[in-house]
């Protein structure tokens, strides 16, 4: 506690880790600059360690079902339930162990990674192109569908996202196109305020006014002038979301809302491997490990990524 | 303070309503008979007849609608197939248990939440603060149906100290408790840590410590109390995420709430259930951040003039 008392000038920068001391000019002013780059940007390592990470999945989502061999509808009763490092009946060592009839469990955490990545990027696509639609057309011209639509967002804002996910898709049934249709519904609304603000502060700058002086149409003003001001927001919010998307999609199907149980997305498998937890403590251990490293690496990038670029939306 | 608690009263009776809307219109949305799709597959036609005639399915939408809102004003969600009783008091029996469960959690999370953030911020960038941080990362992200399993896993089967399902003692109530808290009191920290990292540099910190005060002093009852004025806000709006946790939890743990009610109407098509489920954590949900707006209102007077 002293520390705060005895030297209040460090303190100041407590809560901004590692970050240089603020030039006071603008940056084109600053000494060097076009010779040597920043050398440490904010967030690089956080960046780099949770980018690898990440890739790793992605490279496993893609070629990890092509080295190990996964038949959703394969049975083997010798098989069945053996721990982690085990030798299965062909020869074949099951590095994760196998589940209740007997399937590898890396196998299946594999096809579980490409479809956790495939329904967290499909559902960021739609619910961008939906949210990105909605803020940027209203935002832009303003009116009465404006104000519509914003108390629209404020409503769903205020209304937990899980429970009207688990409603629609209650009424839809399990899919994997289902999933991603209840997820898009329920996440838009970030997508949408971001670029809305972003076009609202875009819209009166100086530049804007200028090209429009010079004859742009619309359409030339927003695809040239608004929508790149709005791609750091955008991506920032993105990367922010796919984790809590992944983990969504695991939690309806966790609960049977998800993908078909014929799926072998972490969810089922988590679910599958409650019935075996005395006997088997690894079936839903393991795949939980999986989901849980990959969002805690996209909620670091997203953290970083956030720090970098758009330090505005810190209550994002 | 008059206008600023009728403002907030309307929102939330017009967050309501958009929630009511919503489930109507999602189940007019989805293929198939509405009435069809609340009696479940096993209904006769003469069963679908009188529905369609009660709700009304031969009329407008907008006579549909009002007829909906009449019956939902009334608390009328129809009856529930699988019990024969009616649907809102089916959920209304197990209300009290998942009560128990998400306020035993918001304690947990609020005792043990705001002394960790205290801490981080007062031992900001040192080892307690960094490995306080990583905590609360970690436990935000988790998904929390693993978290419980894994709490079963270890308290249940492996150290056999505490039950693994069901309710009754206080021993029950332990894991599901600290698995909803979990993500809760990470958000908890972080929050606490910043808010109060960014109060500590105003004037009038400063100022407290310029008098001589001592150091416990400046923090407690000039920093904080301002610090936690945010805080209260996201409290309000994490609810949100709590009450979605307790369905997840009351699956994981066969904990007898509203949530597994939720769930294990859905597996049965009791659609008239669901509907009352999801209506009542709606209210639930809209009650809380209404309390929360007033006292938010009540703390901090600009906001009131904010709107």
């Amino acid at each position: 506690m002293t520390d705060l008392v005895s030297d209040p000038t460090t303190s100041a920068d407590a809560g901004r880790s590692n970050r240089p001391p603020r030039w006071p000019l603008p940056n084109r002013f600053r000494p060097g600059r076009a010779s040597t780059p920043p050398r440490s940007r904010p967030g690089a390592g956080r960046i780099r360690f949770a980018s690898a990470v990440v890739a790793v999945y992605v490279l496993a989502a893609v070629f990890g079902p092509r080295l190990v061999q996964y038949d959703p509808v394969a049975t083997s009763t010798t098989d069945r339930l053996l721990p982690p490092g085990s030798r299965l009946s062909d020869g074949s060592l099951a590095v994760f162990g196998t589940d209740d009839v007997g399937r590898d469990l890396l196998a299946q955490i594999m096809q579980g990674a490409r479809i956790s990545i495939a329904v967290g990027v499909a559902t960021l696509v739609l619910a961008g192109l939906i949210g990105i639609t909605i803020g940027v057309l209203p935002g832009y011209f303003g009116g009465w569908l404006d104000g519509a639509l914003m108390r629209l967002a404020d409503i769903q804002l205020t209304f937990p996202s899980i429970l009207l996910a688990i409603f629609i898709a209650a009424l839809l049934g399990p899919s994997v196109v289902n999933v991603v249709i209840v997820l898009a519904i329920s996440n838009w609304v970030t997508f949408a305020r971001v670029t809305r603000a972003q076009v609202l502060t875009t819209k009166g700058r100086d530049f804007v006014d200028a090209t429009r002086t010079l004859g742009a149409r619309t359409w030339h003003l927003l695809r040239r002038c608004i929508l790149p001001a709005c791609t750091a927001p955008i991506l920032v919010v993105a990367t922010v979301e796919i984790g809590s998307v992944i983990l969504a999609e695991a939690s309806l199907s966790f609960l049977g809302l998800g993908t078909p149980t014929s799926t072998p997305s972490w969810g089922i498998t988590i679910s599958n491997g409650r019935n075996y937890l005395s006997d088997a403590w690894w079936i839903s251990t393991i795949p939980g490990i999986a989901l849980a490293v990959l969002v805690v690496s996209f909620g670091i990038l997203g953290d970083a990524l956030r720090d970098r670029f758009d330090p505005k939306l810190k209550n994002l | 303070m008059g206008a600023y608690v009728a403002r907030r009263l309307f929102f939330a009776l017009f967050v309501l309503w958009g929630a009511v809307s919503v489930i109507f219109l999602v189940l007019r949305l989805v293929p198939g008979d509405p009435a069809v799709v609340l009696l479940g597959p096993d209904a006769n036609p003469d069963q679908i007849a009188a529905l369609r005639a009660r709700m009304g399915l031969d009329q407008p939408i907008i006579v549909q609608y009002g007829i909906y809102m009449r019956d939902v004003v009334q608390l009328d969600f129809g009856d529930s197939f699988r019990f024969h009783t009616d649907a809102m008091d089916h959920v209304l029996a197990h209300l009290p248990n998942s009560a128990q469960l998400a306020v035993t959690s918001v304690c947990l999370a609020l005792l043990v939440g705001f002394p960790l953030g205290i801490i981080a911020a007062l031992k900001a960038n040192t080892v307690v603060d960094r490995v306080i941080s990583v905590f609360s990362l970690a436990t935000q992200s988790l998904p929390n149906f693993w978290v419980g399993i894994v709490l079963i896993l270890v308290f249940a089967r492996g150290l056999q100290v505490l039950p693994s399902y069901g309710q009754g003692s206080w021993q029950h109530l332990v894991l599901p408790s600290v698995t909803l808290a979990l993500p809760f009191l990470a958000i908890l920290v972080r929050l606490t840590r910043s808010g109060l990292l960014e109060v500590i540099h105003e004037g009038y910190v400063q100022t407290a410590r310029a008098k001589g005060l001592r150091e416990r002093a400046v923090i407690f009852p000039h920093a904080l109390r301002n610090a936690l004025i945010p805080v209260i806000t996201v409290v309000g709006l994490q609810f949100g995420a709590l009450l979605g946790g307790t369905v997840i939890v009351e699956t994981v743990f066969a904990w007898p709430g509203v949530g597994r009610v939720l769930i294990e109407s859905i597996s049965h098509r009791d659609y008239g259930v669901v509907q009352a489920a999801i209506l009542l954590i709606a209210a639930a949900f809209v009650v809380t951040n209404l309390v929360v707006d007033l006292l938010y209102g009540y703390l901090d007077p600009r906001v009131r003039l904010a709107g």
